[in-house]
């Protein structure tokens, strides 16, 4: 099990990590969802031992990992743009862990060709890893930092760099390697889908603090405070609590409505309405009928009260 | 991050890596310059030091290095940059070949260039300014096409398309959009190309005639010819201020071109030519350029092989013979080049390895100093270190003036810049996150600097050993004051076959300058394919 133990970190005067505290449990992936500057990649350096706290300490199966350094750890991190040794080809790259510990040849070659074969890029072994297009890089990052069988796997905003296409399928495939490969990881993102979609746990920091950590529904029922909520796309907060959107519904008014919609986006499946209340209150609604009423018209609101979440 | 790395052995490292070369350098550099410093400024021995500098010749001479360093450099961008501007804008077969094949003008020795141009100018301009700032174009066009076309190609298109959008034309374009920006680079490369053409000498030596001589050809008249150690030594100084002058010019632009903002990766830029006109602005460009550089190289060839009305292989068969202008056999001095460039190189790369490693370990001032002083040897001009070593090294107890390693060891002071220069930037450029992800994977420090540092510096290294090497084939500043007449390397034997009158001796000027070429070309090419990525400079 790894801990962090109120870590805090601090650059000229400016605090990137600010008393935290985590637990990952053995197997769990945990990510990490904060805005840019939130200090995720600060706390993620911290567990590599790449970046000292000023304050706390990091454990790792009961042991104090201060006086250990980085490559002792057995900590794999999967740099943002890989970081990959443009030197050397990807098997050179893949087998990199697995010679510092000076494993023999024959074993290398097959954990190369396995861990290859896990990320979907048998055959490239001779490759140079420049020629590699960006989600290919991103498998050998991948691959590189699982070979040598790391006891925690850090991924930096692994797929920031990619295109949204290539981002989906990568996701899926990480969440079908996670659960294959059974390794305890800290996943680090701004990007909220990513987030949900990978993490058993999710731990939201802002401003170098952790602000929440839950699972992915627990956060989404219960957000920990109004900016959380905002983040998370829960717009209507009103007088310490949070309305949600599915919870307000909207019915096109025989002329004796309450409010006009003033916007309908349409967003994949549902779409979002804004409606502009007669009390001059805005609120928003999801509805996910094919059929919505148009911006100008005139409309009846009404809000769940099982949709009503209070703030603590 | 943390450095758990065993201290006395850093220290020891460091102290090598700022030891060896600062003590190379100040007995092998800054000895000899005090030694001017003291010829020129010191009491006694004939005219005043003031006399020398008011006379009305060392103000002509002066007037004159300015004047045409300015033109050559001018003359420089006006060839090089439509060159710059296809390798910039488009991508075609054969792109890295070209980028290549135009460095070789600028690694051929001076030499040879100013053989080239006696080769294929008409009698009347043979000699004289004009030759001087077409061989100076010839020599240094491949700086300004290489530093500003690679920046060029890295400049993201859609500034100025979004130019475009907001109404500006191509002109328009070019002279508020395109130009601002290649400005850092543009002035970084005429920097360079003013420097050289200062402190050129085989060219002017040669093309200038006893009319057109430079600060660098006047010393050599004065301390070779005239025997005027005072006068030498003065403008020694002269020429080494005027040049740290332009030196600390250009570093300060150097500095501008390092904050270069948003620049693209080479892949995104490039683009096809597609229509018409513009494969017609990419092919008359590259084949003028082709032109300009190939035909005097041709006309070198063409008149080793004329000897005697017709075309044969004579002057080549003569390079086994002793002849009347020099003390050894041609082909000797084929082999003393190659003996003295590859002591020079071996020389050049440790000392100027040791000190890299060093420069690129630390950003304090101490070390930019270091790393500056290790510049100076390229300001002070190769003649300046050949004048310096022969009066310096004349009497007990460095009296090395005849030793056989104190050709390579000048050569070596030639070469260490290019070196650091070369590899310098090529470590600083690898990724902290690289040596961070070596670590992750469980390399300790030393491995580490193994595994990251040492192969991307071995590369580097050989490339700059290639170099060096190349410099030291075709070093003539200083080789000439120091090459005994016994052992004459290519280039003073070239030049003492230029003194001669006679259709033979010519033709085996030429066809020296023939054989240094290629040797020169071989050593180039070597290194061309060792280059996996681009380095330093170029």
């Amino acid at each position: 099990m790894l801990r962090v133990e109120h870590s805090t970190v601090r650059f000229d005067g400016r605090t990137a990590l600010d008393d935290v505290t985590l637990d990952v449990g053995d197997g769990e992936v945990v990510t990490v969802l904060g805005p840019s500057g939130s200090g995720k990649t600060t706390l993620l350096r911290v567990i590599a031992g790449l970046q000292r706290p000023d304050q706390g300490r990091v454990v790792l199966d009961g042991r104090d990992l201060a006086s250990v350094p980085p490559h002792r750890r057995g900590i794999g991190l999967v740099f943002q743009d890989h970081a990959l040794f443009h030197h050397r080809d990807v098997a050179g790259n893949v087998a990199f862990g697995l010679r510092m510990r000076n494993e023999p040849a024959a074993a290398i070659g097959r954990r190369v060709r396995d861990m290859l074969e896990l990320v979907g890029l048998s055959g490239f072994e001779d490759r140079s890893v420049a020629t590699l297009s960006g989600g290919e890089q991103q498998r050998v990052a991948l691959a590189r930092a699982l070979a040598p069988g790391p006891r925690v796997l850090l991924l930096d905003e692994p797929l920031g760099s990619l295109d949204r296409r290539l981002r989906d399928r990568l996701l899926d495939d990480l969440a079908r390697l996670f659960a294959e490969v059974q390794v305890t990881a800290i996943y680090v993102t701004h990007d909220q889908a990513e987030a949900f979609a990978l993490g058993d746990r999710v731990a939201v920091m802002r401003t170098g603090r952790l602000v929440q950590v839950g699972t992915p529904d627990a956060i989404w029922a219960q957000p920990a405070d109004a900016d959380l909520a905002h983040f998370l796309g829960l717009r209507n907060v009103r007088d310490g609590s949070v309305v949600r959107p599915e919870a307000v519904l909207v019915r096109v008014g025989g002329g004796d409505g309450n409010g006009v919609v003033l916007a309908a986006i349409r967003q994949g499946p549902t779409v979002r309405l804004v409606v502009s209340l007669d009390s001059g209150e805005t609120l928003e609604a999801l509805v996910t009928s094919l059929e919505h009423p148009e911006p100008g018209d005139r409309v009846s609101v009404e809000i769940d009260p099982a949709g009503i979440v209070e703030l603590p | 991050m943390d450095r758990h790395r065993d201290p006395l052995s850093a220290r020891a490292w460091r102290a090598v890596g700022y030891g060896v070369p600062l003590a190379f350098l100040a007995f092998f550099f800054v000895f000899p310059l005090a030694e001017i410093v003291r010829r020129g400024l010191g009491s006694g021995g004939g005219e005043s030091p003031w006399s020398v500098l008011t006379d009305s010749d060392t103000r002509q001479v002066l007037w004159f290095t300015v004047w045409q360093a300015v033109a050559s450099t001018a003359l420089t961008i006006l060839v090089a940059f439509p060159a710059a501007y296809v390798l910039g804008r488009y991508e075609f077969p054969g792109r890295s070949a070209v980028r290549a094949l135009v460095t070789v003008p600028f690694v051929l020795p001076t030499v040879v260039v100013a053989l080239a141009f006696l080769a294929i100018l008409p009698q009347g301009l043979q000699r004289g300014w004009a030759a001087i700032l077409i061989a100076h174009a010839f020599f240094n066009v491949a700086v300004v096409v290489r530093v500003v076309g690679t920046f060029w190609a890295r400049l993201d298109p859609r500034v100025s398309e979004a130019a475009a959008t907001l109404g500006a034309g191509p002109w328009r374009r070019f002279r508020e959009v395109t130009l601002p920006l290649l400005a850092p680079a543009l002035s970084s490369a005429a920097a360079i190309v003013f420097l050289f053409s200062f402190t050129s000498f085989g060219i002017v030596l040669i093309l200038g005639g006893p009319a057109y001589a430079t600060l660098e050809t006047e010393i050599y008249n004065q301390a070779v010819r005239v025997f005027d150690l005072r006068a030498a030594a003065v403008l020694s100084l002269v020429q080494l201020t005027c040049v740290a002058l332009a030196v600390l010019a250009t570093t300060r632009l150097e500095a501008r071109l390092a904050i270069r903002g948003q620049l693209r990766s080479e892949r995104d830029v490039l683009r096809r030519a597609r229509t018409r006109g513009e494969k017609l602005v990419v092919l008359a460009s590259l084949g003028g350029l082709a032109l300009f550089l190939g035909l005097p190289l041709a006309a070198l060839v063409e008149r080793s092989l004329a000897v005697g009305g017709g075309h044969n292989l004579a002057a080549y068969r003569a390079l086994t013979e002793p002849t009347a202008a020099l003390l050894a056999t041609p082909w000797e001095a084929v082999l003393n080049s190659l003996v003295y460039a590859t002591g020079a190189t071996v020389i050049a790369v440790v000392v100027g390895g040791l000190a890299a490693f060093a420069i690129a370990r630390s950003s304090r001032w101490s070390t930019r100093l270091f790393d500056g002083l290790l510049m100076l040897p390229l300001g002070a001009s190769a003649v300046m270190l050949g004048f310096g070593f022969v009066i310096t090294f004349d009497r007990a107890p460095v009296d090395f003036r005849s030793a056989p390693w104190i050709v390579p060891v000048a050569q070596a002071l030639v070469a260490i810049p290019f070196v650091v220069r070369i590899v310098v930037p090529t470590l600083r450029a690898i990724d902290e996150r690289q040596r961070e992800a070596a670590a992750l994977l469980g390399a300790p420090p030393r491995r580490v600097w193994r595994e990251i540092d040492l192969p991307i510096a071995l590369r580097a290294l050989a490339v700059a050993a290639g170099f060096a090497f190349a410099i030291s084939l075709g070093e003539f500043g200083a080789t000439v004051f120091l090459a005994r007449p016994d052992r004459p390397t290519l280039p003073v034997a070239i030049f003492r076959f230029l003194g001669r009158p006679g259709e033979l001796n010519a033709a085996e000027a030429y066809a020296l300058a023939v054989v240094l070429m290629v040797v020169t070309a071989v050593s180039v090419f070597l290194v061309e394919r060792i280059r996996v990525r681009r380095l330093g400079w170029f």
